[in-house]
């Protein structure tokens, strides 16, 4: 490593390292997750690790967090070398991971969760100062948590956070955080990279493994980039740039664009589908909304403002209380999704692993599930004709590795996404619904999504498009609707607007509901 | 991105121990076969093999069935109590109407109604179908003692016990019912729509949903599935002993799924074979007969088989870590 005069974030370098890779190796199955990389991590640095989807990244920071078995290689962990190795091996040596399923409790509070395993206790009866010990925790993180309330009650961004504390209350050395900002908002994303500095500052060392470069480029001392589970290379924070972290992560030069905006869609055609005065129990308040064909309409607001539960109120996922749903002119009567499905409607939905896939079954049985009967005659489904369609569809998404029998578990997030859209694209829909396609997905194969989606568009399929990344629904979608509290407030023309003055009006009707 | 999959592609290190893992219970199987056969000449032979799918086709039955139930991540606790109700009412209908045929075939359609109310249950009233069952197995016990007014119905009609005790071409007619139930429903779990909606059910429901599976009325089908099997193995053993007794089959739906489990179709849902459960049973079978044969001391039978399950769930176990 070279010297970083002047610098005043620079980890000194002449400490020791806390942890030290040596020529590490991972399979899973035929993919070589892992192959060969060395690494050290400094005490008080702030390591990012970044790459395509299937780099290995995750999986690097999962060997030595101890989730996953090295099948090769050397660690050593504070000058010692390290045998057996797995999470709680990992704990007691300081190292804790956050992985990107996180592992909480949902019955349990917030308290209860952080001290998961390490409760106060005398002969095995609870006793008091787990609320001091807490709030002393509390207090370094800074995220206001409700102690008493039950984790299964937060959204997924307080959960992380009590990932987060959890570890602090361990006192890990070294934190592993896996994707920590996919589901955090901006203002949340900023919270935790001030939480990293102050980690940073105690001397602890910080493993982020993320695909958002910006976040990357912002809080890395040293970035190390994988492809291809290889190393490409480890060094100073300061002397990347985006373009060269993407160089390096894709071997070649990418610019991060958005496809050119597909082709507006003349003024008089009939909508495909027409939604008016949506409510369900699950948050939608009133929500009403219509897309043509070949139109990508987008829904912007706030995480918690009821996009979701918009897109699963039309879908069926959720029961209709009040309104109606209109599709090719035909009325929608009491959606449900194997309805919605036969009437040529298709979503892919926000949670991938708890919502989208049956990640013990193969690839393709996941891709073919909805529409096996495609490939069946009285009930019968014909392997051959069936791995044929899958086939082309994971060659057309460019699925990595393309080995469509393999356990979908195996597969990393950004190929599972692929996937799960393949799924939904498998029936030739009418009208699509994306919920965050883009979510844990690299620049690479998001550019892919993007173009996919504008190609569907083409194709004349109605498209509504949810995302927290408001940069997409801006330069995707022809039209957006701001949604707030569960009810579509306003409609905009993205390319007339900018996203900051529509987070304006979010923002504002917001201080104005709440004095 | 293209230039480095082949790299990426280069052929994995073999994992036999992966393998071993995965088809444990046809190693184990097979390893007491062998053991048998050396350590007794009468093991090997044909009538004892016939002997050996004779007597545990009713279990295996169920067994094959009852994998359905597992794989779509539900519980059957009543199949023993639906094997008594149509035991019984079998052999009561022989005694009332002398008509054999009309008593036999009544099992498995009492068996099937038996298993959709269970479905129905579970499904409309969203119940977890361990408590479910276990609710309705006391409810159809109790019935079948209401049907026999807790005594034992013999049955004295000519042609009642020709399903039980005939033979076809040589092999024994419940060998030949055995054999067509597990194919059938072998390649009902493994190559059908309906058998992918189980998978599907049992490996995350909400995304089965989602796909547009009416994941209850799968739930519902495989309690049918696993009522109608406990229907027609009733069908086998109240003919083979030509008496209905309330009491009949007590312990079986634990011994399917011991065997079920055995197998390496996962308890967690989502993974299984119909083939595995029938190997778990006759593993389990096997080893009962080796103590016989070897004149072990047949007390000792239950702990042997409790540690072969163990080790067989341990082994799977180790097996998904390591992945």
């Amino acid at each position: 490593m070279t010297e970083r005069a002047g610098t005043a974030e620079a980890p000194d370098t002449e400490r020791a390292p806390v942890v030290t890779a040596r020529g590490l190796s991972k399979w899973f199955g035929g993919t070589h997750a892992v192959n060969g990389v060395s690494l050290d991590l400094l005490p008080g640095e702030v390591h990012a690790l970044v790459g395509e989807n299937g780099a290995g990244k995750s999986s690097l920071g999962k060997l030595i967090a101890g989730v996953y078995q090295r099948d090769e290689g050397e660690l050593e962990v504070g000058g010692t070398g390290i045998g057996r190795w797995d999470p709680a091996r990992a704990g007691r040596h300081g190292i804790a991971m956050i992985a990107q399923e996180l592992a909480l409790v949902p019955e349990l509070t917030v308290v209860q969760n952080v001290f998961l395993g390490r409760e106060h206790s005398r002969a095995g009866v609870l006793r008091p100062g787990t609320t001091t010990e807490f709030e002393r925790i509390d207090a370094m993180a800074r995220f206001g948590l409700p102690p008493h309330r039950k984790v299964r009650d937060l959204g997924i961004a307080d959960q992380q956070k009590v990932e987060i504390m959890r570890s602090l209350a361990r006192d890990a050395k070294v934190i592993v955080m896996d994707e920590p900002t996919s589901s955090l908002t901006a203002h949340e994303t900023e919270k935790l990279h001030e939480l990293i500095r102050t980690l940073r500052a105690q001397g602890r060392t910080v493993v982020y493994v993320s695909h958002f470069l910006d976040a990357v480029l912002e809080i890395a001392d040293r970035v190390t980039i994988m492809r291809d589970g290889r190393l490409v290379r480890t060094g100073p924070a300061a002397e990347e740039t985006k373009t060269s972290l993407i160089e390096g992560m894709l071997g070649r030069a990418l610019a991060v664009t958005f496809p050119e905006r597909a082709a507006p869609v003349p003024p008089g055609t009939p909508p495909v589908l027409e939604a008016e005065g949506l409510a369900t129990a699950e948050g939608v308040v009133d929500a009403s909304l219509t897309v043509r064909p070949g139109e990508i309409v987008g829904l912007i607001g706030l995480v918690g403002s009821g996009r979701s539960e918009i897109a699963r109120a039309l879908y069926g996922a959720d029961r209709l209380t009040a309104g109606s749903v209109t599709l090719c002119g035909k009325p929608h009567a009491r959606p449900r999704p194997w309805r919605s499905i036969a009437a040529g409607l298709a979503m892919v939905p926000e949670d991938r692993h708890g919502q989208g896939l049956v990640l013990m079954r193969s690839i393709r049985e996941n891709i073919s599930l909805t529409h096996s009967r495609r490939f069946a005659t009285a009930g019968v489904i014909s392997r051959r004709r069936e791995r044929a369609a899958v086939g082309e569809l994971a060659a057309r998404l460019q699925l990595r590795p393309a080995r469509i029998e393999l356990e979908t578990r195996g597969f990393s997030g950004g190929n599972q996404q692929k996937a799960l859209i393949g799924k939904s694209l498998l029936g030739d829909p009418q009208f699509v619904i994306l919920d965050e396609p883009t979510r844990g997905v690299d620049v690479g194969a998001k550019y892919a999504i993007y173009e996919l989606i504008t190609a569907l568009a083409a194709q004349g399929i109605g498209v509504l498009l949810i995302s927290s990344e408001h940069e997409e629904v801006m330069s995707l979608s022809h039209r957006a609707y701001l949604v707030r509290e569960g009810r579509t407030i306003d409609e905009v023309v993205p390319a007339e607007t900018t996203i900051d003055r529509i987070l304006t009006v979010l923002f504002d009707t917001d201080q104005k509901a709440a004095p | 991105m293209t230039a480095t999959t082949a790299e990426t592609q280069r052929k994995a290190p073999v994992r036999p121990l992966l393998l071993a893992k995965d088809h444990a219970v046809l190693i184990l199987l097979a390893a007491v076969i062998v053991w048998l056969s050396i350590a007794s000449p009468a093991f090997f032979t044909s009538d004892n093999i016939l002997n050996i799918l004779n007597q545990n086709a009713p279990l295996a039955i169920i067994a094959a069935a009852g994998t359905f139930v597992i794989v779509s991540g539900n519980f059957d606790l009543s199949t023993a109590s639906i094997f008594a109700v149509a035991s019984v009412s079998a052999a009561w209908l022989a005694v009332e109407t002398g008509n054999p045929l009309l008593a036999l075939a009544a099992a498995p359609v009492i068996g099937m109604a038996l298993g959709a109310l269970n479905g129905l249950v579970v499904a409309s009233l969203r119940i977890h179908s361990f408590l479910a069952t276990l609710a309705s197995s006391m409810v159809y016990s109790a019935l079948a003692v209401l049907i026999t007014g807790g005594a034992l119905i013999t049955v004295d009609v000519d042609g009642f016990a020709d399903f039980g005790r005939g033979s076809f071409l040589d092999v024994f007619i419940p060998v030949w019912v055995l054999a067509a139930v597990v194919a059938a429903l072998w390649f009902l779990l493994s190559g059908t729509v309906f058998g992918r909606h189980v998978f599907a059910t049992g490996g995350n429901a909400e995304a089965a949903e989602l796909s547009g599976i009416k994941v209850d009325r799968v739930k519902v089908l495989v309690f049918v599935l696993s009522g109608l099997a406990a229907g027609i193995a009733a069908a086998i053993a109240v003919s083979r002993i030509s008496s209905g007794q309330p009491q009949a089959g007590a312990g079986m739906e634990l011994q399917a799924i011991a065997a079920i489990i055995l197998g390496g179709t996962s308890i967690h849902g989502g993974v299984g074979a119909v083939w595995r459960s029938v190997a778990g049973v006759f593993l389990i079978a096997l080893v009962g007969n080796g103590f016989d044969i070897m004149n072990f001391n047949p007390q000792l039978k239950d702990l042997v088989t409790g540690l072969i399950i163990l080790a067989a769930v341990a082994l799977a176990a180790v097996g998904r870590r390591s992945r």
